[in-house]
C-alpha cells in the first residue's frame, strides 16, 4: 500500500487573531509499500501533526493524503497508530486492551480472545494477560500498545516516538523486537523520533523535517542490511550526516 | 495496635455511665449507656409507637432512600456523562445547576409536600435532591479528568461515538462516580431523617421514630434511634467502599 502526501499543509488557528500556528508547509512525499520510514526533525516541528493527519485525528488545512492513489478517508481501517505515552486504557487488563479494537469491530468474545492470546504469546506478555497497565513495566506497556494496534491488521502503522520514554536498554530491545515483527508482517511503518541512532538502526529511509513550519529538507536512504550493528562505521556515517543536517537546521535564522 | 483505637471511646462511655449512676447527669436529659441499650431493646420488641417495631422503621427508611437515591443515580450519571462530554450542554445546564444546588434539600420540604403530598414520594424527592447534585458534579468531573489521549487511542481503533461513550467515558469516570455516590448517599441519608420528621404518612421511618420517642419523652429511645441511624449510615458507606474497591482494582 503506497501512501502519498500531496502538497500537505496545516495551520492551527488560535483562539484569537494572529495566534494561528503554521505547522506543516507543503509536504510532498511518497512512501512505498512495506517500507520502514522514519521522520526526524527538531522537537515541536510538526512530526506528530503529520501522523495525526494520516491517522484521521486531525484535518489537513490544504493538500491531500492518498492511499494507493485514492484520497484517504478519515480514520481509515488501513491505518493504525501507536502513541508515545502508550495510551493504554488503565481500567482494562493486558488482554482487554489488546482486544479493544476487535471488540469495537464486533468480533465475538471467543474469537477475539483467541486472537488476542496469540498476540499475548508473540509479544512476550504471557503471564501478564490479566494484569492492569499500572502493574506493567514501560517496555511491556508499549508491547501491549503495539499489539493493540497490530491486531487490527493495519497496512500502515504510525508510531509516534513509541520508545521515547524507555530507558536505553529497553529501548534497544524494543527496536529489535519491532524489526522482527515488521519483517514478519511486512506492513508499512511511519516512525517518528528525534533520536538519530534509532532512526539509523531501524529505517529503510529517513526523512528530515525542518523547524516549524515543517518542510521536507532531506531524504536519506539507509541501504544497510539487517541486522545492523549500531556501532559500525556505516551506521556512524549516516548518523553524522543526519546530525549535520539537523544542526544546520537549528542554526538557521528564523 | 487496634486496641488503642477504642480506648478513648470506652473510657468516655465508662465515665458517662459512672456519672449517670451517681445521678450527676439527669437521665431525663441524657440517658445512660445502659439505659440506651435497654431503650434499644424496647425499640426492637415493643416499638415506638407501640407495635411499630425497629426493623419496620429501618425498612421504611431504607426503602425511601433506595427510591430517592436510585432515581438520583439513574438520572445524574447519564446526564453527568453527557454534560462532561458535550461542552455546549454543560454550558447550557450549568447555570441551572448552580442556582438549584445551593438550596438545602430540607428547604424543599414544604413545596415537596405541596407537589407530592405527605408520603413516600415527597420523602424520596427530598433524598433525590440531596443525592443528585453530588453524583452529577462528580460524574462531570470524572469525564473531564479522562486523558484525551485515551479518546484518541480509541478513535484510531475506529471507535464510534457509542463506543467512546461506553468503553472510554463510562469506565474512565467510574472512580469519580463512586466518590459522588458516596457523598450522595451520605447527604441522602442525613436528609432522610429530617424529611421523616414531617413528611410521614405511614407511621414508619427512623426519623419519625425518634420524633415520636421525643413526644413520649423517652430520651433513651431517642439516643438508641440516633445510634441506629448512625450505624446504618456507616454500614452503607462500608458497603459502597467495598463495591468501589472491587470495581476499580485497576487503580
Amino acid at each position: 500500500m503506497t501512501l502519498e502526501f500531496l502538497d500537505l499543509s496545516k495551520t492551527f488557528s488560535g483562539e484569537m487573531e494572529g495566534e494561528s500556528v503554521h505547522t506543516l508547509d507543503h509536504i510532498e512525499y511518497r512512501v512505498e509499500n512495506g517500507r520502514f520510514v522514519t521522520i526526524i526533525g527538531p522537537s515541536g516541528c510538526g512530526k506528530t501533526t503529520l501522523l495525526r493527519i494520516i491517522a484521521g485525528l486531525e484535518k489537513a488545512s490544504a493538500g491531500k493524503v492518498l492511499l494507493d492513489g485514492k484520497e484517504m478517508v478519515q480514520g481509515s481501517e488501513e491505518v493504525g497508530m501507536v502513541f508515545q505515552e502508550y495510551a493504554l486504557f488503565p481500567w482494562r487488563t493486558t488482554l482487554q486492551n489488546i482486544e479493544m479494537g476487535l471488540e469495537i469491530r464486533g468480533i465475538s468474545r471467543e474469537k477475539r480472545r483467541l486472537t488476542a492470546m496469540e498476540y499475548v504469546k508473540n509479544f512476550d506478555l504471557a503471564g501478564f494477560e490479566n494484569r492492569y497497565p499500572r502493574e506493567l513495566s514501560g517496555g511491556m506497556k508499549q508491547r501491549v500498545a503495539i499489539a493493540r494496534t497490530l491486531i487490527m491488521n493495519p497496512r500502515i502503522v504510525l508510531m509516534d516516538e513509541p520508545f521515547g520514554s524507555l530507558d536505553s536498554q529497553t529501548r534497544n530491545a524494543m527496536q529489535e523486537f519491532l524489526l522482527k515483527i515488521w519483517q514478519k508482517r511486512g506492513d508499512t511503518i511511519i516512525f517518528v523520533t528525534h533520536n538519530v541512532d534509532e532512526a539509523v538502526f531501524l529505517s529503510d529511509e529517513i526523512v528530515v523535517l525542518s523547524r516549524r513550519p515543517a518542510r521536507m529538507i532531506k531524504r536519506i536512504e539507509v541501504e544497510l542490511s539487517r541486522p545492523r550493528d549500531r556501532t559500525s562505521e556505516e551506521c556512524n556515517k549516516i548518523r553524522r550526516d543526519v546530525l549535520k543536517i539537523l544542526e544546520e537546521e537549528m542554526k538557521r535564522e528564523g | 495496635m487496634k486496641k488503642d483505637r477504642y480506648l478513648l471511646l470506652l473510657l468516655l462511655i465508662s465515665i458517662w455511665q459512672g456519672l449517670s449512676s451517681l445521678h450527676l447527669i439527669p437521665s431525663y436529659k441524657l440517658a445512660s449507656p445502659v439505659e440506651i441499650i435497654l431503650g434499644f431493646i424496647d425499640l426492637m420488641i415493643v416499638g415506638v409507637p407501640p407495635g411499630h417495631l425497629l426493623h419496620h422503621h429501618v425498612l421504611y427508611s431504607l426503602y425511601r432512600v433506595a427510591l430517592g437515591y436510585g432515581v438520583a443515580a439513574l438520572l445524574a450519571i447519564p446526564l453527568g456523562l453527557l454534560m462532561g462530554w458535550f461542552p455546549k450542554l454543560r454550558r447550557m445546564v450549568s447555570p441551572l445547576v448552580e442556582v438549584v444546588r445551593p438550596i438545602p434539600p430540607l428547604a424543599w420540604i414544604p413545596i415537596a409536600i405541596l407537589w407530592f403530598g405527605i408520603g413516600i414520594k415527597s420523602a424520596a424527592f427530598i433524598i433525590f435532591l440531596g443525592a443528585f447534585f453530588p453524583i452529577l458534579l462528580n460524574t462531570i468531573a470524572g469525564v473531564l479528568s479522562i486523558n484525551p489521549l485515551l479518546v484518541e487511542a480509541a478513535r484510531t481503533l475506529h471507535a464510534k461515538e457509542k463506543d467512546i461513550f461506553y468503553k472510554v467515558l463510562l469506565p474512565g469516570s467510574v472512580p469519580s462516580i463512586f466518590v459522588g455516590m458516596r457523598i450522595g448517599i451520605g447527604v441522602g441519608w442525613m436528609t432522610l431523617v429530617a424529611a421523616e420528621f414531617t413528611g410521614v404518612k405511614e407511621g414508619f421511618g427512623l426519623g419519625y421514630m425518634i420524633m415520636t420517642a421525643r413526644d413520649i419523652q423517652r430520651p433513651d429511645e431517642i439516643l438508641a434511634g440516633m445510634l441506629v441511624i448512625g450505624v446504618i449510615g456507616l454500614l452503607i458507606d462500608v458497603g459502597l467502599r467495598a463495591t468501589e474497591s472491587r470495581m476499580i482494582r485497576w487503580r
